[in-house]
């Protein structure tokens, strides 16, 4: 299989003539040069337009600090509980049999399909002081919608999937002989699950926390449905972004921006180490 | 419990069933399905007059075929490059070749807002492309040719990855065969591969498209948001939203969620078909 990928791209006799080669490749690299890489450079280059001062000015003004904050503390809870969700579901779906398997895993990945703003909306009519809960709320004081709560709900319905849907089919790939010998020989449920199925799956595991973690620091429509967008308290850091673009401080809002871009980079990089890992699982 | 374990078609010896599946239901219900069935629940209130008078204003309408048309657009140049870039991917080596192929990734990485400012910039009539275009009196960012350039861009990964694997699994034989018959390169490539790469390039097309009727943050910075002219549906739910008209917000939020579910549905059989047509050879 490799040695004809390798004699296709140099000098097979079924490959194209060397101009339509060059030419797709041409086409190819200007494509992914302007649509990928050039947002990406304008992102720093806007960010440094006022030098290095500015910059970092923009990042460590309180309300910066703030939505930094509010995104780190979002994040440590929703991808924790979306983590043990994941390894719940995947548990119960791959290493036991039942009826309507199927149907509960497009359950599960039912919230990929749903608009960001769709997926806020759902919560404002649940929490909202126009629902009966959100009237019940309201009496005693605890506020969910507009406030930090609201928040941490959406990212966790945006970011819902991606652990579980990793892990399900890489169990399912992985079988149950292993965990069946070592409950016959003995060991207890939990002493299978951390010494035999949890290392089978590590960096699969890891592989989905890692995407699952970039979307709930990166997610925007959603939160900004429930978020209220108060300065310094709601805000998360592309809420941050949008207040600052929009009082045309472009060179903070880029700025803040080319934080999440390095998020992004980082993210990118992580998953290229980790896919040969997660391929021999 | 009773009732779980009868419905278990063999018993296994592997325990934690009860607690995991009940966690995981438990939890499904409070964050998804609740959730959703409130949206359901919420337009239900309306009668069935007012429902179809809300999704029926010409506003609502010029938005419905703005998001519609435009995430088409988008889908289908994305279809155009994706098996592109797969093909050169794929078939060929150049420098750099893996550090692009890892590049392509990332508008699933970059938070839509950053992408909305960036492409923004870029397209602006100052911005290093738009001001080329605004030599000829061609406008890109504000207009509904920006709301395209941002769904290409968010909806760019979805061909290449869908594609990427079957192109890699091509029986060369068979091209080798209709080679030897005297078939040039481009009839190689009409009769044989693409038939083959078919349904993967229809799937990733239908991804994309799904992606870009619900995209919110990226097209907002770039759109313009003119009403009648700019004005994406998901943004049409923002504006009700914010002048507390819930109910109206919601019913045009159920319109979007069930073309949601039709395209998930779509998706669905596409893979099945490309999985089919492949032989099933591939892990799915």
């Amino acid at each position: 299989m490799t040695d004809y990928a390798l004699n296709i791209r140099t000098n097979h006799p079924l490959a194209e003539s060397r101009s339509v080669r060059l030419t797709l490749i041409g086409t190819a690299l200007f494509y992914i040069g302007v649509m990928i890489f050039l947002p990406l450079i304008v992102v720093f280059i806007e960010a440094l337009r006022q030098g290095m001062g500015a910059y970092i000015d923009a990042i460590t003004e309180p309300d910066a600090q703030a939505a930094i904050k509010l995104t780190l503390l979002t994040a440590s809870i929703a991808v924790p509980l979306n983590l043990v969700f994941g390894l719940a579901a995947s548990w119960a779906i791959a290493k036991h049999d039942f009826r309507g398997k199927h149907l509960l895993i497009t359950f599960i990945d039912l919230p990929f399909s749903v608009s960001p703003v769709i997926s806020g909306l759902i919560y404002v009519l649940l929490f909202g002081s126009q629902a009966a809960l959100g009237q019940w709320l309201d009496s005693h004081n605890i506020q969910i919608l507009f406030a930090v709560p609201g928040i941490v709900i959406a990212t966790i319905f945006v970011t819902f999937p991606f652990v579980a849907r990793e892990m399900i089919p890489l169990m399912q790939e992985q079988g149950i002989e292993e965990e069946e010998a070592a409950i016959l020989l003995g060991a207890t449920g939990w002493q299978t699950f951390w010494r035999v199925t949890l290392p089978n799956v590590k960096w699969g595991l890891l592989y989905g926390v890692l995407l699952c973690n970039a979307r709930a620091m990166g997610e925007f429509g959603a939160v900004s449905v429930v978020s209220g967008h108060i300065r310094g308290v709601t805000n998360t850091i592309p809420l941050h972004v949008e207040i600052l673009y929009n009082e045309y401080n472009f060179v903070a809002a880029f700025a803040v921006a080319s934080l999440l871009t390095v998020l992004a980079l980082v993210t990118l990089l992580i998953k290229e180490w980790l896919e040969p890992r997660v391929e021999k699982e | 419990m009773a009732t779980l374990a009868l419905s278990l078609k063999k018993p296994g010896v592997i325990p934690g069933f009860g607690i995991t599946m009940g966690f995981t239901l438990l939890y499904l219900a409070l964050i998804v399905m609740i959730p959703l069935a409130g949206l359901v629940i919420k337009t239900l209130e309306l009668s069935w007059e007012e429902f179809v008078a809300t999704i029926t204003d010409p506003r609502v309408v010029a938005a419905f075929e703005i998001s519609f048309g435009i995430s088409f657009i988008a889908a289908l140049i994305n279809a155009v490059f994706g098996l592109l870039v797969a093909w050169v991917l794929v078939r060929y080596d150049f420098p750099w070749r893996k550090a692009i192929d890892a590049m392509v990734d990332l508008p699933f990485a970059l938070p839509t807002a950053v992408a909305g400012i960036a492409l923004t910039a870029i397209y602006a009539q100052n911005g290093w492309i738009g001001q080329v275009f605004a030599k000829f009196g061609i406008h890109i960012a504000f207009t509904p040719a920006g709301i395209a350039i941002a769904l290409v861009f968010i909806g760019l990964p979805f061909v290449v990855r869908t594609v990427e694997p079957v192109l890699r699994d091509l029986d060369p034989e068979m091209e080798e065969a209709a080679a030897c018959l005297g078939a040039t390169r481009l009839q190689v490539f009409t009769r044989i591969i693409l038939p083959q790469v078919l349904p993967a390039l229809m799937a990733g097309f239908a991804m994309a498209f799904a992606r870009a009727l619900g995209e919110y943050g990226s097209v907002i910075f770039i759109a313009g948001n003119m009403p009648y002219k700019s004005e994406i549906v998901p943004l049409i739910i923002v504006i009700k939203l914010e002048q507390y008209d819930y109910a109206g917000a919601t019913a045009i939020a159920l319109v979007m969620l069930i073309a949601s579910f039709i395209m998930l549905l779509v998706i669905n059989l596409l893979m099945k078909w490309s999985h089919i047509r492949r032989g099933g050879g591939m892990r799915s």
